[in-house]
């Protein structure tokens, strides 16, 4: 009897589990599913933010600039006191009779003609001028940018078809660029001066040489102060300190400070750098220290973890023939853990590269137009740049708010990839 | 009569199943002074206790071999000689363990001292992950022990010779030590253990991740190092004890159990849990 119902038992007991797998297969396919679809909602928001980024930035690196030969009146020139000239007029003059047309009585028309060049080709002349009198009275060539508005126009910006009332540029204006680039006056190429300039009131001009030096300045102070606490403080309590309850009062405390919105940080920076230690306002050292308390607990974290990986054999073979427990450390157990520890500091300060809040909060929201002078001198970073350029009411600074996006992302790209290349190259295998 | 018998037939019977032979030369009465002694030892992780009242004494130039089933205290009492315990958090060791005569655990003997007198093999082959030669410089140079570079390559040519190295790793001293066989690699630990000068070597279970030729290997290489080094080995194979060892001790539940000459513990055990355990009935 037993042997008879035994196999209608298993069959029974087959259609019951073939009867769940379906329900298990399923409950798979439907996880698996619900996984592609999470992983296109992510992938299409960050194409849909770098697409943005890159088509409202990339025209920025195309410039337009204009060559003119403007002759130096020696009339309109006091050789004594070259800088009360109007540079800017002689070349809107300048450019009038390229375009074949006589300025009028009241200066409209070479008024319009500064509308649409940039006052840099002003500032060369007077530089030339300044540094060689001799010029007066000669004619010369000068290049330099068209103004925003009308590179704007070029790169199809501002159109033609918008009604004049409600563009910045009228049809006169219009007619001319069109003319000066038919006649070769005007030419495209690479925006060379976006990268070697420093942040000006005139978007044409405007670069972020200055913002790329200020952050590069930032960072080192806070890499030089960041790292070696960073590791030193994680080595001794990974390795050294007792484990006890203070020990682990002081873990749980760092593993929140990693959590700390950052804007605290700028507040402390603020209360304790600025007010009690004096540190120059909106200065690259005292941004980097703000930083460094922001990258520390990180910088902690990374470095404990990558100590707790190597194991613990490697301390026994050392303590084995008589090494100290500084040496075990320092000779083998942290050399071993770099890889992980510099990944963790590269990562952590590509982080404070792209860090605003904290900045804005100790005054480094600032026009700053050149490279730092030095470590106390007034600075701006990339990321306030990006802040400080969409704020601007100019349209050309929209346009270089994308661009210095771009800029910053290229940065934190090369961060990342140099912390994966330092994990691959020095990774090690046990 | 027929009792006597029945005794001998007992003990062949007893003995046959694990197939020890027994070096006769071996199981002589160990010769030489007394290198460590160890009196009254117990040593507690945290609340729990893991040797109970061990002594024991450990000969000059010979080989002790300390075996037991897990977790029976034995590789807790090879670390103690040297003081690794020291580097567990919550491991108390109370008693006295004399190296020499001197108290291992007095306040005036530096651990770093100590353990370059008492070296140490480690279970699974460790070397660093530097080259063949700066694995066996790293403790000379650590104590200062060679005063020129020509000094140290000698102290490393003769301790990979007398690790039997020297001949497989004379043409590749640097390359990474890392990037030996495991028998291999376990020689170059003894070699990094040797440069030192050590004058006890431990061994906690140097053969247990190798395989029968390099177990061998290193079989010989401890036969060898006995005439100059005082060797403790903890091993699980009571036929590695048997081959190797002139002395053995048994350890079971944290307790010393027996030790005496091992030619003696494997052919004619006195306390019935060795026997139980030399043939197989338990561990």
């Amino acid at each position: 009897m037993t042997d008879a119902a035994l196999p209608n038992a298993a069959a029974n007991l087959r259609q019951v589990v073939e009867a769940r797998l379906k329900k298990r297969h399923a409950q798979e396919m439907r996880f698996r599913l619900y996984g592609r679809m999470a992983i296109i909602v992510a992938l299409s928001f960050l194409a849909l933010l770098l697409g943005r980024i890159v088509t409202q930035g990339y025209s920025t690196f195309i410039d337009y600039q204009i060559a003119v030969p403007v002759h130096l009146d020696a009339s309109r020139i006091d050789k004594a006191d070259p800088t009360g000239a109007n540079y800017d007029l002689l070349v809107a003059e300048s450019v009038l009779a390229k375009l074949g047309e006589k300025d009028d009585e009241f200066g409209e028309k070479s008024g319009k003609v500064m509308e649409i060049m940039s006052n840099d080709l002003g500032f060369q002349l007077l530089k030339m001028v300044r540094e060689d009198p001799t010029l007066i009275g000669k004619t010369i060539t000068v290049t330099g940018p068209v103004k925003s508005d009308a590179a704007l126009y070029f790169k199809g910006q501002i159109k033609r078809s918008t009604p004049q009332d409600s563009r910045k540029l009228d049809d006169q204006q219009l007619d001319w660029m069109d003319k000066l680039k038919a006649s070769g006056a005007v030419t495209s190429g690479f925006n060379v001066s976006f990268l070697t300039n420093s942040d000006s009131t005139e978007p044409e001009q405007a670069g972020v040489l200055g913002a790329i030096v200020g952050s590069a300045m930032m960072l080192l102070v806070t890499a030089c102060l960041a790292v070696p606490i960073g590791v030193l403080a994680a080595t001794y309590l990974e390795e050294f300190a007792p484990k006890n309850r203070w020990t682990d009062i002081i873990e749980v405390n760092i593993n929140n400070l990693a959590a700390v919105p950052s804007i605290v940080y700028g507040l402390l920076g603020l209360a304790v750098f600025i007010n009690w230690l004096a540190v120059p306002r909106s200065s690259p050292l005292l941004g980097g220290m703000v930083l460094a308390l922001m990258a520390l607990p990180t910088i902690i974290i990374a470095t404990r973890s990558a100590l707790k990986a190597v194991p613990p054999s490697i301390r026994e073979a050392a303590l084995g023939v008589g090494a100290s427990r500084t040496q075990t450390v320092f000779h083998h157990v942290l050399p071993l853990a770099m890889p992980g520890v510099m990944t963790g500091a590269i990562l952590s300060l590509a982080h404070a590269l792209g860090e605003t809040a904290p900045l804005l909060m100790i005054g480094m929201i600032s026009f700053v137009p050149g490279v730092p002078e030095g470590f106390t001198g007034a600075a701006t970073v990339l990321p306030v740049q990006v802040f400080i350029w969409e704020n601007a009411s100019e349209r050309g600074f929209h346009e270089r708010t994308a661009a210095a996006i771009i800029v910053l992302l290229v940065f934190m790209i090369v961060m990342n990839l140099a912390a994966i290349l330092v994990r691959r190259r020095f990774e090690r295998r046990w | 009569m027929p009792s006597q018998r029945d005794d001998a037939m007992a003990h062949d019977t007893a003995s046959a199943p694990v197939h020890i032979a027994v070096d006769r030369a071996h199981a002589s009465q160990p010769a030489g002074a007394i290198k460590i002694r160890a009196r009254d030892v117990n040593v507690f992780y945290g609340d729990k206790q893991a040797l109970f009242d061990v002594s024991l004494d450990v000969p000059e130039n010979s080989v002790t071999a300390l075996i037991g089933p897990s977790g029976c205290g034995k590789s807790t009492f090879l670390r103690s000689i040297n003081r690794m315990n020291d580097t567990i958090a919550g491991c108390k060791v109370v008693g006295r363990i004399e190296l020499d005569g001197e108290d291992v655990n007095d306040r005036s003997i530096d651990p770093v001292v100590l353990r370059a007198r008492v070296g140490m093999v480690f279970q699974k082959p460790n070397p660093f992950p530097k080259t063949i030669f700066e694995n066996v410089a790293y403790g000379p140079r650590i104590h200062g022990i060679a005063t020129g570079k020509a000094e140290l390559e000698a102290i490393v040519e003769s301790s990979l010779k007398r690790a039997g190295l020297w001949a497989e790793v004379a043409d590749r001293l640097h390359q990474p030590g890392t990037g030996l066989s495991g028998g291999q690699q376990q020689r170059l630990v003894i070699a990094r253990a040797i440069a030192v000068s050590p004058e006890v070597i431990l061994m906690d279970e140097p053969c247990s991740a190798l395989d029968p030729i390099a177990t061998a290997r290193i079989e010989e290489l401890i036969d060898e190092l006995r005439n100059q080094y005082c060797i403790v080995i903890v091993t699980h194979s009571m036929a590695q004890a048997a081959r190797v060892s002139q002395k053995t001790a048994f350890f079971h539940l944290g307790k010393l159990v027996e030790a005496g000459p091992t030619g003696e513990i494997f052919t004619n055990p006195r306390d019935s849990r060795t026997q139980d355990y030399i043939t197989g009935r338990f561990g």
